[in-house]
C-alpha cells in the first residue's frame, strides 16, 4: 500500500477534528462550570479551522481521486456534505453554549462528543469501502447514543439514549450481516470493485439480502419508515440542541453514503433497490405527515416532521442515471439543514426561557413577546412546507421533478399532495404564534442562539430567493452513476 | 463428513437469528446488550469463514475492527445500564416507557 | 421616464419592512405615511405605465429581472409580464388599494394600540405586494409565490383580531379549505409542465395554440386541477365555506381582500390561461355549472342573512360564480369586466358596511339598524348608488357588465343557465333592497344609547367612498354593448389580444350572432327582473317597517281590512317566498356544510384514525417492539423483492 502526502492533506480536517476533539476532552478538566464558555468558542474556532481546511480542499488538484489503497475518496459530493456538516456542528455548538450551560454537566465532554460525531460523519461520507464506511458509521453512531443521554440525570435523556442504543446496535448488526453477505459473495470490499465484479456476474439472492441488509441499516439511521420508530422518542428525549443535531448531522451522513453505496457500488441491481426505495419514500412521507397531524407535542410533531422530509428527500435518490442523478437531493438537503435546524433552534429559545416546549400553547402569542422569532419560525414552517420564494420550495422542486425525469410521476404527485397536508400542522404552531393571547413579558434571546437562528433563516431566504449560484455550484457535485 | 462453507454459513445464521430473538424477547437490558454481542459474532464468524475460503485477508481485518467496535458498544450499553438502574432501581428495558404515541 | 414594472410591487414590500421594523417604535402617524404612501407611490407609478399602454394598445411587454431556477434545459425566470389583462387588473389592484388603505386610517384609528396598528398596514402591504406579483407574474411559479402570499396575508387578517376566538377560527377555516385548492394549483402546475415543458405563460400559451390538438386529453386534467385551485381562491361551491367566516376580519380586509381583489385572482387565473381552457371543453363545461350553481346558490342563501357583512360576502360569492359562468362560456371580456365593475361596487358596499359598523360602534345585525339615512348621508348616497349597480340597474356599471355575462350565456346557447343567471340578478336586487331598507329606512331598532352616537365617518373614510360609488355609476361605460356600436365595448377591444383565436378542431363553437334586436329584448328583460327583485324587496320590507303605525289606526275597521288584506298578502309572500327560500337555504347550507364538508372530513378521519391505531400499535414506547417492527420491515422488504 502506497500512502502519498497527498492522501494526509485531504483528510486533514478529520484528522484535525480528532485532535481537536481529544484536546478539548484533556484540557476540560482544568475548566469549572463558570468558564466553560470558552470551550464552547474553542470548539466553534476549531469547526471553523476545519471549514477553511475544506474549503482549501475544494480548490486542491488532487481530489477526486480514491486514496488510502482506495478505502476513502474526497470528490467533490463529498466536500460538499463536508461543508455542510460542520457547519451543522457549528450551528448546534451555538444553538448549545445557554442550553448546556445551564445544565450540571460538564460541557467540555459534550463539545468533544460533539467533534467526534463530526469525525465519524466526515470519514463516512468520504468512505469508498465498506470496512471504512462502517467502522465511521459506528463512530457517529456510538457518540450520538451519548450525546443523547447526555443528560444523565433527566429520565427522558437516558430513556432516549437506551432506546437509540438497542435499536441502533440492532440496525447495525443488521448492516453488518448484510456486509459479510456481500462480501462472502464478492470477495472485495471496495465499492468500485463491487461495482466492476457484479457486472459479469448474475444476480442471485443471497447477494440481494445481503444488499437489502444493508439499505435497511442505512434507512435506519435516515428514520425512514418502517425503520423510523426511534425518532420520535429520541427526538422528544434528547437535550433539545442535541435533537437539532441528529435531526441534519447525521442524516445528512446517511443519505450521502446511501447515495454512494447504491450509485458507485449496486449500480446492477438498480431495478431492485430502486423500487424498494420508492415504496420507503412514498411509506415515509405520508406517514409521517398523518402522525405529526396527530401529535400535540411539539417535539414529536417536528420529529415526525422530519421522518416525512426523509420521505420526500428519498426521491432524490431515484433519478439514477437521469440527466438530474442526484442533484435534487443535493439541493433539497442544502434547504433541509438550515430550515429544520432553524425551527429546533427556536425550541431551544422557548426551552431556555423555561417553557418545556411541549405543547403548541408554548408558542402563544410569541408574535407579541418576540416578532422577529417568530418572523423567522414562520419563514421556517413555510419552508418546511415548500412555500414559495423559501429555500424548501427550491429544494422540493428540484426532488419533484427529479423524481418525474426518473419516472415516478405517482410519487411527486403524493409528495404534492403530503406537502399540502403537511402545512395544516406547520400552520398550528404559526396560528398559535400570531392568533393567540400573549401573556408575561418579552422574551429575549442569547447572542449565540440569536446568530444560529439568523444564520439559518438567512440561508433559507437566500437559497429561496436566489438560488442560481448554489444549484449551479451543486451540479458539479453529483456522483455520476457509472 | 467434511466441514464445508455452508456449515459455517448456518451456524452463523442460527446464532445470529438467536441474538435478534433474544433482543426481541428478553427484558433485562443486560442480556439485550448480549444479544447484541451474540449478532456481531455470528457477522465475524462469517467474515472469517469467508477469509478463508476466498483465501482474502480482508474479512478477518474486517472482523478485526467488528470486535474493537463491539467492545466500545459494550462500554456505552453498560454506562447506560448503570444510569438506568439508578434512575429506576430495574433492569427491565419495558419500564423505559415514559414516551411513546 | 418609463417605471420598470418590478418597482410596482417592489413599493408595498418596502412598505412592509418599514411598518414591521419601525413600526411599533416610531408610531400611528409613520405607519399611516409609510403604509398609506407606499401604496400611494405604487399606484402612481403603476399608472405612469398604465396610461400610455391603455392609450396607445400594445402587445405583451416581458420584463425579466433575473433567472430564478434553472434545472436542465429549463428554467423559471423572476419576470413581469404587462398585457391587457394584468394592465387591467393592476389598474384596479393599486387604485381600489390606495382607497381601502386611506379609509383604513380612520377606520382603524381608534380600537388598536401602535403595535396592532403597524401589524395592521405590514399585512395589509404585504397583500398588495403579494397580489400584484400574482397579477404581473410572467410564469406559473411567480404566481404561485403571489397566490400563497396573498393566501397567507388573508389569513394573518382574518385572524386580526386574534383575542376574539371565532375570528382565529374563521382563519383556520380559511386556510383548510384554501389547501384543497392550492393542491390543485400546485398538481396542475405539474400538469403544464409535464405537458408543455415550460412554466412561462407565453411559451406555454403558444405552444398550446400552434398545435391544439396534441394536448387535448391532458389538457381537460389540468385545466380541471387549475380550476380546483381558482375554486378554492375564489370561494366556488363546496370550497366557499370558507368566505362568508372570513368576515370576521377588519372590514377594509374584507373590502379589499375578499371582496375587491384576491378572491377575484382564481376568475383572473383561469382568464390568463383561457388559451388552454379553451381546448379543454369539458373543463369548461364545468366551470360554467359550478359558476352558476354558485351564483344561484349563494343568492339564495344571502335572502336569509341578518348580519350585514354576511349577506355581502354571499353576495361575492355569488358575483364570483357569475363571473366563472362568464368563462365557462367562453364570455371572458364580459368576466374580466364584471371583476372590473365588481370590484368598484363591491369595495363601495364593505367600506359603506364599515362606515355603519363604525357609527353603530361595532353593531353588525340589521334587525338593530334602520333609519340611519338622514344621520350617515354620504353613506347612504353611496351605498344607494352602489346597490343599483349590483342589482343591475342602468346606467349604473353592474348593468352592462351583468348584461356582458347573461348575452354570452345566451350566445353561447345554454338556455338553463341563462335562466339561473336571470333569476339570480332578480334574487341578488331582492337582497340587496332588502338590506338597504332594513339598514337605512325606517325607525332606528336598535338601543337608545346607540342611536345617540351614530355619526358620519371622518374624511377619509367618505372619501373613498365617494370616489368609489362614482366608479360604480359611470365604470359601466367603457364596456357598452355592441348595439351602441362596433367599437363601443372598449373593454373588449383592448382585451382582444388577450384571446388569440384557437379551437379544438372539431370542437369549433357554434355561437349565436345575437342581433341587435334580440339584444335589447335581453337587456329589457334583464332590467325588468332586476326591478321586480328590487320592488318587491322594497315593498315588502318598507311595509313591514311601517306595520307598527298602521296598527296603531287598527280601529279604523274600513283601514283594518285593507291592512288585513296587506297582511296576506305578506303571509302569501312568506309562504311563496321567503318560508321556502329559507328553507332552502338551510337545506342548502345543511347539504353542504354539514354533508360534503362533514364527509370530506370523515374519510380524512378515517385515515387519520387509521394511522392513529398504527401509531398506538408501534409507537408503544417498548424498545422491544420497536425492534420487532424493524424486524418486520425487513422480511417485508425481501419479501417485495425476491418475490416481486
Amino acid at each position: 500500500m502506497k500512502v502519498s502526502a497527498s492522501d494526509w492533506l485531504l483528510l486533514s480536517p478529520e484528522l484535525f477534528l480528532t485532535a481537536a476533539g481529544l484536546l478539548i476532552l484533556s484540557i476540560s478538566a482544568f475548566f469549572d462550570k463558570a468558564k466553560e464558555e470558552f470551550l464552547a468558542f474553542l470548539t466553534l474556532l476549531f469547526v471553523g479551522v476545519a471549514i477553511g481546511l475544506v474549503a482549501f480542499l475544494s480548490g486542491y488538484g488532487g481530489r477526486g481521486a480514491p486514496i488510502f489503497a482506495g478505502m476513502f475518496i474526497v470528490d467533490n459530493f463529498a466536500i460538499f456534505f463536508k461543508l455542510l456538516m460542520l457547519v451543522s456542528i457549528a450551528l448546534t455548538v451555538l444553538a448549545s453554549i445557554q442550553f448546556v450551560g445551564r445544565a450540571p454537566y460538564p460541557a467540555g465532554d459534550y463539545y468533544a462528543l460533539l467533534l467526534f460525531t463530526g469525525v465519524g460523519m466526515l470519514f463516512m461520507v468520504s468512505g469508498n469501502n465498506l470496512v471504512s464506511i462502517y467502522v465511521a458509521l459506528e463512530l457517529m453512531a456510538l457518540s450520538s447514543y451519548i450525546l443523547a443521554g447526555y443528560f444523565k440525570l433527566e429520565i427522558k435523556s437516558t430513556e432516549a439514549a437506551l432506546k437509540y442504543f438497542v435499536l441502533g446496535a440492532f440496525s447495525s448488526g443488521v448492516l453488518l450481516y448484510g456486509l459479510s453477505l456481500v462480501y462472502g459473495i464478492a470477495g472485495r470490499m471496495g465499492l468500485p470493485d463491487l461495482a466492476k465484479l457484479f457486472e459479469s456476474q448474475a444476480k442471485s439472492n443471497l447477494l440481494l439480502v445481503g444488499i437489502l441488509l444493508i439499505l435497511a441499516g442505512l434507512l435506519f439511521k435516515i428514520a425512514a419508515v418502517p425503520f423510523h420508530v426511534w425518532t420520535p422518542d429520541v427526538y422528544e428525549g434528547s437535550p433539545t440542541p442535541v435533537t437539532a443535531f441528529f435531526s441534519v448531522g447525521p442524516k445528512l451522513a446517511a443519505y450521502a453514503i446511501l447515495a454512494r453505496i447504491f450509485y458507485v457500488g449496486f449500480p446492477k441491481f438498480h431495478a431492485d433497490w430502486g423500487l424498494i426505495i420508492a415504496l420507503v419514500s412514498a411509506a415515509t412521507m405520508v406517514f409521517g405527515n398523518v402522525a405529526a397531524l396527530l401529535q400535540t407535542n411539539v417535539k414529536r410533531m417536528l420529529a415526525y416532521s422530519s421522518i416525512a422530509h426523509a420521505g420526500y428527500a428519498l426521491m432524490g435518490v431515484l433519478g439514477f442515471r437521469t440527466e438530474f442523478g442526484l442533484w435534487g437531493i443535493l439541493v433539497y438537503l442544502l434547504a433541509y439543514t438550515f430550515m429544520n435546524f432553524g425551527v429546533f433552534a427556536l425550541v431551544v429559545f422557548l426551552e431556555t426561557k423555561g417553557y418545556a416546549a411541549e405543547s403548541v400553547a408554548d408558542f402563544n402569542g410569541l408574535a407579541r413577546r418576540n416578532m422577529t422569532a417568530a418572523v423567522v419560525m414562520l419563514v421556517f414552517l413555510l419552508s418546511l412546507a415548500g412555500i414559495p420564494p423559501t429555500a424548501g420550495f427550491i429544494g422540493k422542486y428540484y426532488l419533484f421533478t427529479s423524481a418525474m425525469k426518473a419516472g415516478y410521476a405517482w410519487l411527486a404527485v403524493l409528495a404534492v399532495l403530503m406537502s399540502a397536508l403537511s402545512l395544516f400542522y406547520y400552520f398550528r404552531i404559526a396560528a398559535a404564534m400570531f392568533f393567540s393571547e400573549a401573556e408575561g413579558a418579552p422574551l429575549k434571546s442569547s447572542y449565540a442562539l440569536t446568530a444560529a437562528v439568523l444564520i439559518c433563516a438567512a440561508a433559507t431566504v437566500i437559497v429561496g430567493v436566489a438560488p442560481q449560484p448554489f444549484v449551479e455550484m451543486l451540479r458539479a457535485c453529483v456522483i455520476k452513476a457509472p | 463428513m467434511t466441514i464445508t462453507i455452508n456449515h459455517f454459513l448456518v451456524v452463523s445464521f442460527l446464532l445470529f437469528s438467536i441474538g435478534l430473538l433474544g433482543v426481541l424477547v428478553r427484558r433485562n437490558f443486560l442480556t439485550v446488550l448480549m444479544s447484541v454481542e451474540l449478532m456481531l459474532n455470528a457477522v465475524n464468524l462469517n467474515l472469517i469463514a469467508f477469509s478463508r475460503r476466498l483465501s482474502d485477508l480482508t474479512g478477518q481485518v474486517f472482523s478485526v475492527f467488528v470486535i474493537t467496535i463491539a467492545a466500545g458498544e459494550a462500554a456505552i450499553g453498560l454506562a447506560l445500564t448503570i444510569s438506568l438502574f439508578r434512575q429506576r432501581r430495574t433492569l427491565n428495558v419495558e419500564d423505559a416507557n415514559t414516551m411513546q404515541g | 421616464m418609463t417605471v420598470a414594472l418590478w418597482i410596482v410591487p417592489a413599493l408595498p414590500l418596502a412598505g412592509f419592512l418599514l411598518c414591521l421594523l419601525l413600526g411599533t417604535r416610531l408610531g400611528k402617524g409613520f405607519v399611516s405615511a409609510a403604509g398609506v404612501g407606499s401604496i400611494g407611490i405604487a399606484t402612481l407609478a403603476a399608472w405612469s405605465r398604465l396610461l400610455p399602454y391603455f392609450r396607445d394598445g400594445g402587445g405583451a411587454v416581458v420584463e425579466r429581472i433575473a433567472p430564478w431556477i434553472t434545472a436542465g434545459n429549463f428554467s423559471v425566470d423572476v419576470s413581469f409580464r404587462l398585457d391587457p389583462l394584468s394592465a387591467l387588473m393592476v389598474s384596479f389592484v393599486t387604485f381600489v388599494g390606495f382607497l381601502i388603505h386611506l379609509y383604513s386610517v380612520g377606520y382603524m384609528k381608534h380600537d388598536e394600540t401602535d403595535a396592532g396598528y403597524a401589524r395592521y398596514f405590514a399585512y395589509m402591504n404585504l397583500f398588495m405586494f403579494s397580489m400584484l406579483t400574482l397579477v404581473l407574474a410572467n410564469n406559473f411559479v411567480l404566481m404561485f409565490v403571489g397566490w400563497e402570499g396573498v393566501g397567507l396575508c388573508s389569513y394573518l387578517l382574518i385572524g386580526y383580531y386574534y383575542e376574539r376566538e371565532y375570528a382565529a377560527a374563521a382563519g383556520r377555516k380559511a386556510f383548510v379549505v384554501n389547501r384543497i385548492g392550492d393542491f390543485g394549483f400546485l398538481l396542475g402546475m405539474f400538469g403544464v409542465f409535464s405537458l408543455f415543458g415550460t412554466l412561462d405563460f407565453g411559451d406555454v400559451f403558444s405552444r398550446a395554440a400552434a398545435n391544439p390538438g396534441r394536448f387535448a386529453p391532458g389538457l381537460t386534467v389540468v385545466c380541471l386541477l387549475l380550476f380546483l385551485g381558482a375554486m378554492g381562491k375564489s370561494a366556488q361551491v363546496p370550497l366557499h365555506v370558507w368566505l362568508p367566516d372570513a368576515m370576521a376580519g377588519p372590514t377594509p380586509v374584507s373590502a379589499l381582500i375578499h371582496a375587491a381583489t384576491m378572491v377575484t385572482a382564481g376568475v383572473y387565473m383561469v382568464t390568463r390561461c383561457n388559451a388552454l381552457f379553451r381546448l379543454a371543453p369539458e373543463a369548461m363545461a364545468v366551470v360554467a355549472v359550478i359558476g352558476g350553481v354558485t351564483a344561484i346558490f349563494a343568492a339564495v342563501i344571502a335572502l336569509a342573512q341578518n348580519d350585514i357583512k354576511k349577506v355581502l360576502a354571499y353576495s361575492t360569492v355569488s358575483q364570483l360564480g357569475y363571473m366563472f359562468l362568464a368563462c365557462g362560456v367562453g364570455a371572458y371580456v364580459a368576466g374580466m369586466f364584471h371583476v372590473l365593475t365588481h370590484a368598484f361596487f363591491k369595495a363601495c358596499l364593505f367600506l359603506g358596511s364599515g362606515a355603519v359598523i363604525h357609527a353603530l360602534g361595532g353593531e353588525q345585525d340589521m334587525r338593530r339598524m334602520g333609519g340611519l339615512a338622514p344621520k350617515l348621508p354620504v353613506t347612504y348616497r353611496t351605498f344607494l348608488v352602489a346597490t343599483l349597480a349590483l342589482a343591475g340597474i342602468p346606467p349604473l356599471a353592474g348593468f352592462f357588465s351583468k348584461d356582458a355575462i347573461l348575452t354570452g350565456v345566451f350566445a353561447a346557447n345554454r338556455p338553463i343557465l341563462f335562466a339561473v343567471g336571470l333569476f339570480t340578478a332578480g334574487l341578488t336586487a331582492f337582497y340587496m333592497f332588502r338590506l338597504v331598507s332594513l339598514t337605512f329606512s325606517g325607525r332606528f331598532r336598535g338601543s337608545a344609547e346607540v342611536g345617540a352616537h351614530v355619526h358620519e365617518a371622518p374624511t377619509t373614510m367618505t372619501l373613498p367612498l365617494v370616489v368609489l360609488a362614482f366608479l360604480s355609476a359611470v365604470g359601466g361605460f367603457l364596456g357598452l354593448p355592441e348595439v351602441f356600436g362596433e367599437s363601443a365595448n372598449r373593454v373588449a377591444a383592448f382585451l382582444a389580444p388577450v384571446f388569440p383565436p384557437i379551437f379544438l378542431p372539431g370542437h369549433e363553437v357554434a355561437r349565436h350572432a345575437v342581433s341587435p334586436a334580440k339584444e335589447w329584448i335581453l337587456m329589457g328583460v334583464s332590467v325588468t327582473v332586476a326591478a321586480a327583485g328590487l320592488l318587491l324587496a322594497w315593498d315588502w320590507y318598507a311595509k313591514k317597517a311601517g306595520r307598527p303605525a298602521e296598527r296603531l289606526a287598527a280601529s279604523f275597521p274600513r283601514l283594518y281590512a285593507l291592512i288585513a288584506d296587506k297582511f296576506r298578502i305578506d303571509e302569501l309572500y312568506d309562504v311563496l317566498f321567503v318560508r321556502p327560500f329559507s328553507w332552502l337555504a338551510r337545506v342548502l347550507w345543511k347539504v353542504v356544510d354539514v354533508l360534503v364538508i362533514d364527509g370530506f372530513l370523515n374519510a380524512g378521519a378515517f385515515v387519520v384514525e387509521l394511522v392513529g391505531d398504527a401509531l398506538r400499535f408501534l409507537q408503544t414506547g417498548n424498545v422491544r417492539n420497536y425492534a420487532l417492527t424493524f424486524l418486520l420491515g425487513i422480511v417485508a422488504l425481501l419479501l417485495i423483492v425476491l418475490a416481486g
